[in-house]
């Protein structure tokens, strides 16, 4: 499967999810420059953490103007895969393909810990190798984790199945002290109503190698490749 | 024209910022502060002399980028009463 990961001045998890798909998951990869105005015929688009465009004006909002997004837009509306991690969910949130914000974290620290969280969708291309009900450990890393909407569009959200994953205890309650940054309903990743994009705030590249001592994240880009690879095995 | 443009976080939204600072300005002596909203504020310089133009153009910069009406509202001033 071809995969693109999205390289903002800014960007700094790039190299971590080429790294994952390269050469844990041994799939094509290119780098895709903000500025670039074509996907290089990706399957798979990674908008990676960090701080594009040094978060100016608000986290995600200048990147999602960049040339590369238009791009982006037309690949997720065309049902094309797209994930964006921790900033890269900033810049979805941003540039429409997902609804609601980002807003500071409650207690204005960032935060920088590993949390759990509990899938809600097991039926994603992104989850397909995980449970619903399931809880996995994910590193976050993030000052505007704070997911935010209206309670009757948090309502619509919820009603369309588009909550993806929640911060939860160990044993999956969700809490309000299992919440790092207060979100809105513990949301930590949601999806569009096709489910194939999806957003969300912890780091599934930091934890996708046994050297990093948990795996639980390797699972969701896994699914990708599963799923994008089926789609194009019955395509060509 | 020149405008000021200020950005600040929707009412009904708790806004943790200026929580914070309320809560500050109160250890430095000012314990009747009840209310702090903490925002952004832009100053524009516009080509255009016609005022109703240049309302017209901050309200749709607003709305595309300044803010996130998600959790933001806005206001938009022009400077100098709308003098050039």
């Amino acid at each position: 499967m071809r995969c693109g990961v999205v390289v903002f001045p800014g960007s700094n998890c790039d190299h971590d999810v080429y790294h994952v798909l390269k050469h844990v998951l041994d799939q094509e990869v290119s780098f895709l420059w903000h500025q670039d105005e074509t996907l290089k015929g990706s399957d798979l688009i990674v908008l990676p953490g960090g701080f594009a465009y040094g978060d100016y004006l608000r986290a995600g909002a200048l990147a999602a103007l960049s040339p590369v997004m238009a791009a982006v837009k037309r690949h997720a509306d065309a049902g094309g895969l797209v994930l964006g991690i921790c900033n890269g969910f900033q810049v979805l949130l941003e540039a429409g393909l997902l609804p609601g914000a980002m807003r500071r974290n409650e207690n204005l620290r960032f935060q920088c810990l590993e949390v759990h969280l509990r899938v809600e969708r097991a039926d994603l291309p992104f989850t397909r190798q995980l449970r619903a009900g399931q809880v996995l450990r994910l590193p976050i890393a993030h000052a505007e984790g704070n997911y935010e909407d209206s309670s009757e569009r948090l309502d619509a959200l919820e009603a369309a199945g588009q909550v993806v994953f929640r911060y939860a205890e160990a044993d999956g309650r969700i809490t309000p002290e299992s919440n790092p940054n207060g979100a809105a309903r513990n949301i930590a990743g949601i999806c569009n109503p096709g489910g194939n994009v999806l957003g969300m705030m912890p780091h599934p590249e930091r934890c996708s190698e046994p050297i990093l001592g948990n795996t639980d994240g390797l699972t969701i880009f896994a699914g990708a490749v599963q799923a994008g690879s089926r789609v194009l095995g019955a395509v060509r | 024209m020149k405008a000021r443009v200020t950005v600040y976080p929707r009412r009904e939204i708790l806004d943790p910022q200026g929580k914070a600072i309320r809560d500050a300005l109160s250890r430095v002596g000012f314990p009747g502060v009840l209310d702090v909203r903490a925002g952004k504020s832009f100053e524009i310089h516009l080509a255009t002399d016609d005022p109703a133009a240049a309302e017209r153009q901050l309200r749709e910069m607003c709305e595309k980028l300044l803010a996130n009406t998600v959790v933001e509202d806005y206001s938009v001033e022009l400077l100098h009463g709308g003098q050039p």
